[in-house]
Order: structure tokens, then sequence, then C-alpha cells
């Protein structure tokens, strides 16, 4: 299928991803390459077959919920690129 | 006697006989590095301070008897996609060019515990994706073989840190091959074990479904010890499966008498290289020399493999990926005007064109309107490569096959064009659709010297019957080492 500047536009921001006019050209080329390449699937007739997400049979998974790793704040913190009082700091999100 | 050219379960013996200490073989690890990885570039992060630190400790335990296993003391290379404590984890990546995890990933703590020093992170492609560790931010890898020829990837740091002799073993992660194909290209022995084997917990995720982490290293013996260490039972991880058939060592035997080998017709047709597929058919001989009965089957459905993964990895990449925001770690971008803005300046600046298009890729076929029409199609299509799977193993206990239809390319040959690097993933993505284990190990070299893998494929949580087809057919061969570690006179 041919990929228009619309779809790369949507897709960009379903991404959070901005790209620049010559990338957005070459996105459109790759994701159509790409399309048509795994549009191979359609040669295979997959009716009825149950679409499989897990290869084994495992189910959710429970626990009490409670905390075991302890408070790491002040380490976590440090990695943040901006932060203030303990807070991770970002722009502002409304007026 | 050069310490370095021991394998891992060697050198902990000397370790645990008193032989050498673990400050020397510490020593002899980082002045290996220091020697050759200005050539190599194996490592993105060298931890010589805390390794010689570690190797102090570790010591002191051993001679109080504290530790006591097969790797205590030993030098390990960690993949740059798994988190240590302290230590910067990148990822290679520009995007967490800063980050350094308040925690440990499992398997790494497991070797932690088991006495391991840790000489530092190994280079990759950016998040994984990519199968030469072209697409590093920090620089590619280059084959200790051939330095014109990638080392393949995404684990290629770790594979060529391993084949170059700069650590004794290491851990990578496989999601389409990225221990399997690396560690063919580089001459060494990788497992990929049955998904759910050992704990992901604190490996960053790319396709959380497909991801594994598992052993390098000079041989099957090591492989099989580092694996018996790293697979637990992890709460923290729900895909973590409880098992108690882990002693792997004990499948270290040299016999093959009676076991069934299949060899998918369908992995030796159009696009392999004549000298691929002639080592990898003579080393079936030689498992059948040994008693194997070996057999040709068709296994189906391999052409569909590749686009259902690209599909299926894509698109759990563009969620996983979400999470770097330029909020909470890593890089940020330096001017933005607003939030949103923000987000996606960061995303865009810090991630590199390949992890960009698949990112794209994943989040179109999420998309409403198309998520049936790929991302189903594509678990469909999973389910029935599993099911292929599932009767040939009716019939055999493993499954024989190259690890890839090329030994090593040139760098630069594969970046230009994705598509076809993608297809060199053909043999080696199916098993991690499939959830099954893999071993991959040397088998020979082509026409100009460079290494030939072959693959043994098991059935689920068979890592034993591998291990043992892997390490009989090792018998019948002596380690080649890199020519350029001889000729520098090492």
């Amino acid at each position: 299928m041919t990929i228009t500047d619309e779809t790369i536009e949507y897709v960009g921001i379903l991404a959070k991803l901005e790209l620049s006019e010559e990338e957005k050209e070459q996105a459109k080329k790759d994701m159509s390459d790409m399309l048509a390449y795994v549009g191979k699937l359609n040669e295979l007739d997959t009716d009825g077959v149950e679409p499989m997400s897990h290869t084994f049979d495992v189910h959710n998974v429970f626990r009490e919920d409670v905390v075991t790793n302890g408070d790491d704040r002040e380490n976590m913190i440090l990695n943040a690129p901006e932060r203030k009082d303990g807070c991770y700091k970002v722009p502002k999100t409304f007026d | 006697m050069d310490l370095m050219s021991l394998t891992a379960v060697e050198l902990g013996k000397k370790i645990a006989s008193g032989e050498v200490s673990v400050i020397e073989a510490t020593k002899a690890a980082l002045s290996r590095i220091k020697q050759l990885d200005m050539d190599y570039n194996c490592f993105v992060t060298v931890d010589e301070e805390g390794a010689l630190a570690q190797a102090e400790i570790v010591q002191k335990k051993i001679d109080a008897g504290e530790l006591n296993g097969p790797l205590a003391g030993v030098p390990v290379a960690i993949k740059d996609n798994m988190c240590v404590n302290g230590m910067l984890t990148t990822c290679s990546s520009k995007i967490l060019s800063n980050f350094k995890p308040t925690y440990t990933a499992d398997a790494v703590l497991r070797l932690q515990e088991a006495g391991a020093v840790i000489i530092g992170k190994t280079n990759m492609d950016e998040f994984a994706m990519g199968s030469t560790t072209e697409t590093s931010y920090y620089g590619e890898t280059k084959n200790p073989w051939n330095i014109n020829c990638v080392p393949g990837g995404s684990s290629g740091g770790s594979a060529a840190a391993v084949a170059a002799e700069e650590v004794p073993y290491a851990l990578g992660s496989d999601t389409g091959g990225s221990i399997r194909q690396p560690a063919a290209f580089c001459g060494v022995t990788g497992i990929k074990p049955t998904y759910g084997r050992v704990s992901r917990y604190g490996l960053i995720a790319y396709g959380s479904s497909l991801d594994q982490i598992g052993p390098l290293a000079k041989d099957v013996t090591d492989c099989a010890t580092i694996l018996e260490i790293i697979s637990t039972h992890d709460s923290k991880d729900s895909t973590s499966v409880d098992r108690n058939d882990t002693d792997f060592t004990s499948a270290l035997v040299d016999d093959v008498k009676g076991l069934k080998i299949g060899i998918p017709k369908d992995y030796f047709g159009e696009g392999i290289d004549a000298d691929v597929k002639e080592q990898v058919m003579a080393a079936a001989r030689t498992l059948e020399e040994k008693g194997a009965v070996v057999e040709e089957f068709d296994l189906s459905l391999v052409e569909y493999a590749i686009p259902a993964y690209y599909i299926i990895a894509s698109a759990e990449a563009s969620s996983n990926l979400e999470r770097f925001d330029g909020v909470k770690y890593g890089y940020r971008t330096e001017e933005f005007t607003d939030l949103h803005n923000m987000y996606k300046k960061t995303r865009s600046e810090g991630f590199g064109p390949e992890v960009k298009r698949r990112i794209m890729l994943g989040s179109f076929v999420l998309s409403s309107g198309y998520y049936d029409a790929y991302y189903i199609k594509a678990l469909r299509t999973k389910a029935l490569i599993k099911q292929a799977f599932d009767k040939a193993f009716e019939k055999y206990d493993v499954i024989l096959g190259p690890v890839a239809p090329t030994t090593a390319l040139k760098l630069g040959e594969s970046l230009s064009d994705p598509l076809k690097m993608y297809l060199g993933d053909i043999y080696t993505v199916s098993v991690n659709l499939a959830g099954l284990p893999g071993i991959s190990l040397p088998c020979g070299s082509d026409r100009n010297g460079m290494p030939v893998g072959m693959q043994l494929l098991g059935k689920p949580f068979d890592e034993k019957t591998i291990i043992r087809a892997g390490y009989a057919f090792e018998r019948t061969r002596e380690y080649q080492r890199p020519a350029a570690l001889t000729e520098r006179g090492l």
C-alpha cells in the first residue's frame, strides 16, 4: 500500500516522533517497502487460527500487593534530567 | 600461561585451586581490553575500578569458603541492555547516554551471587534493533576475525569480546537471533534459552514476548554452566517459569546414539551461501557418524517467519519504548515549547534511524484500522509456526540447521537496505516466535576463513538435549581463535 503524507503525520503523532521533511520522505518509502513485504502473510490462510500471544499455557500471575523493594526515591530521582524538591520537573502542563 | 585463552570454567578451576587469584584474572581481562578494544570497540563501558574492588571482595569470599561455584572469580561482560546498579546502562542509545540504574537485572544478580566479576558493558545495536551492531550510538563493533566485517548483532559486543578473549564469557539477549547470529559470526558458542527460562527483570525491553537473556562463551560446557546459574524462577517477571530441570551441566555427555535429528530442507534453499551449506551439512554427517539418526524434512512456513516477527517485534517495541520521554531518566532535549513538544523533540533527537523506523512501523500496525490486518494476522501466523515446530518435534529430538545464510558481512553492507538485513534473520526468528531453545556453535569456516555457525533447536524447556548434541559435536573439533590474536603474539 502507498503511505500518504497524512499517514506519516498520524503515525508520527502516535509514535511521539517529530520527523524532519527528509526523514518523513524516508519513512514513507521504508514503511511502504516494509508493508509490501509483510503483506506476504496474506498468502496464508489463517481462518479459524487463534491469535497466539503466548507460546505456553501461562496465566495471570498474582501476588499480594505488598511493597518489597523499599523506598529508593532519592537514588531514582538522580536519573531525572531535571528535578526540584524531590520531584520530577516537567514543562508547565496547564495555565 | 595466557589466562585469557582459557574457557570460563577452566579459569574458574584455577581460581578455585588458588593457582590464579581473582585480581590476576580481573587484571588480565582489563589489560587485554586496553590492548585490543581500541580496534574492536566491544565495550561501551569498562568499569576498571569497580571490577578491581569486586575482585578483592570475591577473593575474600573464596578464601573464606563462602564461594565455591565453578565461575567464582571469573570476569564477565554484560550486554548494555541489562541493568547493573550504579553502572551506566545505555542500550547503545543516545537517549540513555547518562542512565545509571538503581537496581540490577536478575540474571546479572545471579552471576554476582556466584562470584562473577563484572568488567563492563558491551556494545550492541541500539535497543537490540539490528543484526550487525552498526546501529549503536557509540560506534560499530568490529569482528575480531576480520576488522572489515561486522560481528553480527545485536549482541555483537558480547560475541566479539569473547572471540577476542577480552573476557572469558558474556551475557547477551536474543529477540530474533541476537545471541545466536553474532556467536556464529564471531566463532563462539551461544544459547538462546526457552522463553521463560531466564528472568527478564532488569532487561530493557525490546519485544517482550520474544526477548530472552543467554550466555556467550568459548564452548558448550561454559554455556551450560552459565545457564545453570542464571536460570531461576523470578516473581518479578510474570513470564518466568518455575522449573527444577536446570541442572544443565548434567547434559554434558558425549553421546548422541539414537538421537533423532531433523534437518529442515527449507533452511537450505535460495539465498544460502554454498560454504555455509557445506559446513553445516558436514556437521550433520559428523553427528550421524557418532550414532545420531539424521533425516531431512519440510518444516514449512519458513518464509513467513520474518514478516510475522517484524510486525510483532515492532509493535511491542513501539509500546515498550514509549517510556523514553525525557522525564524520569535519560536524555532530554535542550529547547522546547511545552510538554508535548519536549517529548517529541527528546525522542526524535535521542533515538537513531533504525529505532525510529521500528517505532513508526509498530505504531502503524497497532493503529485502529490496521490492527487486525497486520498485528492479529501476525499473531495467527505465529500460532501456525508454533504448530509446525510442534509437528516436527513429534518426530525429532533436535532440529539442525544454519544460523544465518552467510558468514559475517562487510561493515556498511547492510545499513543501506534494512529489508536485506532483516532477511539475514530467516533461520533464527522463528525460534523466538515459537519460544524454543537454540544453541549456536561453530562448525567450520568459509573460503575467506570466516567462522560458520550451526544451530541446534530443541523442544520447549529441553535445553539439555541440544546441550548434549552440541557437546558431542564439539568433541570432534578444536576451538578456533581469530588468527589476529596469534599474529599479535597473544
